[in-house]
């Protein structure tokens, strides 16, 4: 009997992947220049590929309906499944480095299609870095929402300059990002909660969400929940540090 | 494990800058800074007393004149920067960077000077008030990526960033750019391969400019900052002759190195790797497009451009070949000059000859470091100038087959027991 046979990647029973064949380290280097392909501006992104059923053909250029959400680091997915069902109209996308974990997450998006027909059509994955390729993918104003749940904290001082919420990033996230539209932080390492709250405070193109409004928003209540992350976290009994922010047009234009 | 190998120095191509009113010229080969002051008719010495760093002690790589000619920004492989005046020829300040520099720019009333590293990092310094030594500002980042230009827009309301990821980012310099310039106008994307020289067309249709951009992609492209649009690609190398146009997307060695615009603007000037000489283009700034002028071979020599300058209006380009460390060779500092006059929609260009150019061969003996050069050097260095260039700019490609060998000292991968 062959390997597969014996042990399925799929599961029989539920038709989902098994993590256990997706296994990966849970670091990838940023650094490292990667050979995965990059879309050489937004208009070369494939919509077909990604969303077969809503973009049949891959001439998608003057389509009005693009990505809105984008999950950066989406993990195994958990919270990308999540949104699909709770805003079936909106396009979104994970960005994930690690090629397995990539992986774990397009046949997991696609036995889901298999088992639900007419759902999970709007979400897809991608393989990318996105601290250097967020550009290539997004137009201008194009998100709506952004999501960076339970980055690599980045321990050490000298590494603190690969966390993917920087002062310096977040110039890019805003310019991806329409105005009004929000970004969603959660960790449960303090310090990089208070680093990616005071990074936010600090640029003059985001302003923290009111209390009323993060009440108000049934997004926020995933942020714990939805993820495997999340629910970890949860199992230990840990606490998490949350921070999700505005984008606002700068005061002074030129300020 | 193999030992480290003795760090060598590294090979840097000569630079060459020219005042706008064409009152100077200054060629940068390695740690040299020369400069001919073509008014005095002589070479002008230039005074650094810094206490830290006078001079520069490693390859310069970025020279440039600012603020209409009052000053003289070089910077390079020994992590500073330095301000010069242009009357006095005197280092009014220095300024140090964390990281080797390669890319300088001067806002255009000479208020800022920005410098961009080879991390990816841009940094800002207010040159008011004038003081010796200044402490830098972040001023935006391209993610672990190196910058190869930075330009202001000509209505100064950007600054432009062009790095080895093919991009080019278009930021709005703010009123204070010590705080960070945070928003980014546009991305011009469209190179396939690092992008490495800009240049601006300026216009009296265009007044606020459109962009030229080189690349290792072998392309010049036209860009319309304010929206990120590409309005037209030029395939120079092919226009040259030197690929043919189904050409293997893996062939390197024809890139783009610089460019300068000429006459205001409606003609740039091309270097290549491997072209002895340059390729000029027209610029119909109404259609929007970039068409070939012409190729202007440089005859009797081996001479591949390393640098190109010029001032606008006097249609006089200025071109340098050179290089520093090259090895095998005794004068660790090779350069040569030549000029190209006539460079004008009417005209038909010129290669001048030695004895024809402005300062003739005085300026020559200063800018060369000797008025006669050894033909036969300048192949070597042009080779050594487009590997060094490639090893820098162009991602490595592992093959798969030694992969598992490579990784083998990774502590995930060691064999355990």
């Amino acid at each position: 009997m062959s390997e597969t046979e014996v042990n399925p990647t799929i599961s029989k029973s539920t038709g989902l992947p098994r993590k256990r064949f997706y296994r990966a380290r849970a670091h990838s280097n940023p650094l490292s220049d990667s050979h995965f392909p990059v879309p050489i501006s937004p208009s070369h992104v494939d919509y077909s590929l990604h969303y077969p059923q809503l973009f049949p053909s891959s001439g998608q250029a003057d389509s009005s309906k693009k990505i809105q959400f984008a999950d950066v680091g989406c993990g195994f997915g958990g919270l990308l499944i999540s949104l699909s069902t709770l805003f079936p109209e909106t396009l979104m996308i994970g960005m994930e480095l690690r090629d397995k974990v990539t992986e774990y997450v397009k046949e997991r998006i696609l036995s889901l299609r298999v088992a639900n027909p007419g759902k999970y059509q709007n979400v897809s994955v991608v393989r990318t870095n996105s601290m250097k390729y967020i550009p290539n993918y997004f137009e201008k104003g194009q998100l709506s929402k952004m999501f960076f749940l339970f980055p690599d904290p980045h321990f050490k001082e000298k590494n603190h300059r690969r966390r993917v919420i920087s002062p310096f990033l977040l110039d890019e996230y805003a310019y991806v990002l329409e105005v009004g539209g929000i970004i969603y932080t959660i960790t449960d390492v303090e310090e990089l909660g208070d680093w990616m709250k005071s990074c936010l405070e600090n640029h003059p193109m985001f302003e923290a969400l009111t209390e009323k409004e993060l009440e108000a928003d049934p997004v926020v209540k995933l942020l714990c929940s939805a993820t495997e992350e999340g629910q970890k976290v949860a199992r230990n009994g840990g606490q998490t540090f949350q921070a999700v922010f505005r984008r606002i047009a700068p005061s002074d234009q030129t300020s | 494990m193999e030992s480290e190998p003795k760090k060598e120095t590294e090979v840097a191509p000569a630079l060459i800058a020219v005042h706008p009113d064409q009152s100077s010229v200054a060629v940068a080969v390695g740690p040299h800074l020369r400069v001919f002051d073509l008014l005095a008719g002589s070479a002008a010495s230039l005074i650094d007393d810094s206490d830290a760093v006078p001079f520069h002690k490693d390859n310069i790589r970025a020279i440039r004149f600012g603020a209409s000619g009052k000053l003289l920004v070089s910077a390079g492989d020994d992590k500073t920067v330095k301000v010069w005046s242009t009357q006095s020829w005197r280092c009014i300040t220095t300024v140090s960077s964390e990281k080797r520099v390669t890319a300088v720019a001067v806002s255009n009333d000479g208020t800022f000077v920005c410098f961009a590293d080879k991390f990816g990092l841009v940094w800002v310094v207010d040159l008011d008030p004038p003081l010796r030594d200044k402490k830098p500002a972040p001023l935006l980042s391209h993610y672990c990526s190196i910058i190869t230009s930075l330009e202001f827009s000509p209505d100064g309301r950007f600054i432009l960033s062009a790095d080895r990821d093919f991009k080019i980012r278009v930021t709005n310099f703010p009123n204070k750019p010590l705080n960070g310039a945070h928003q980014i106008q546009s991305f011009c994307l469209g190179h396939t391969e690092f992008v490495s020289c800009l240049a601006f067309i300026q216009s009296q249709e265009c007044p606020q400019g459109l962009l030229v951009s080189g690349s290792g992609d072998s392309t010049v492209r036209l860009w319309d900052i304010t929206s990120g649009a590409l309005l037209d690609t030029c395939e120079v190398a092919i226009k040259a002759g030197l690929l043919e146009s189904n050409g293997k997307a893996e062939e390197h060695g024809h890139a783009v190195t610089d460019l300068c615009t000429i006459q205001d603007g409606l003609l740039v000037a091309v270097a290549i790797q491997s072209l002895q000489g340059i390729v000029l283009l027209n610029c119909n700034v109404s259609a929007q497009t970039l068409s070939l002028a012409k190729v202007v071979s440089v005859a009797g020599e081996a001479f591949v451009p390393t640098c190109l300058g010029s001032s606008s209006s006097t249609g006089k380009l200025w071109m340098v070949t050179g290089v520093s460390n090259l090895p095998g060779c005794n004068n660790p500092s090779l350069a040569r000059v030549r000029v190209i006059s006539g460079i004008d929609v009417k005209q038909e260009p010129v290669v001048l000859e030695d004895d024809n150019i402005p300062g003739r061969e005085k300026l020559l003996e200063t800018l060369q470091g000797t008025a006669s050069v050894d033909d036969n050097v300048f192949l070597a260095a042009a080779e050594a100038v487009k590997a060094a260039m490639c090893n820098l700019l162009i991602k490595k490609q592992y093959p798969s087959e030694n992969r598992e060998y490579r990784k083998k000292s990774r502590n995930d991968r060691k064999l355990k027991g």
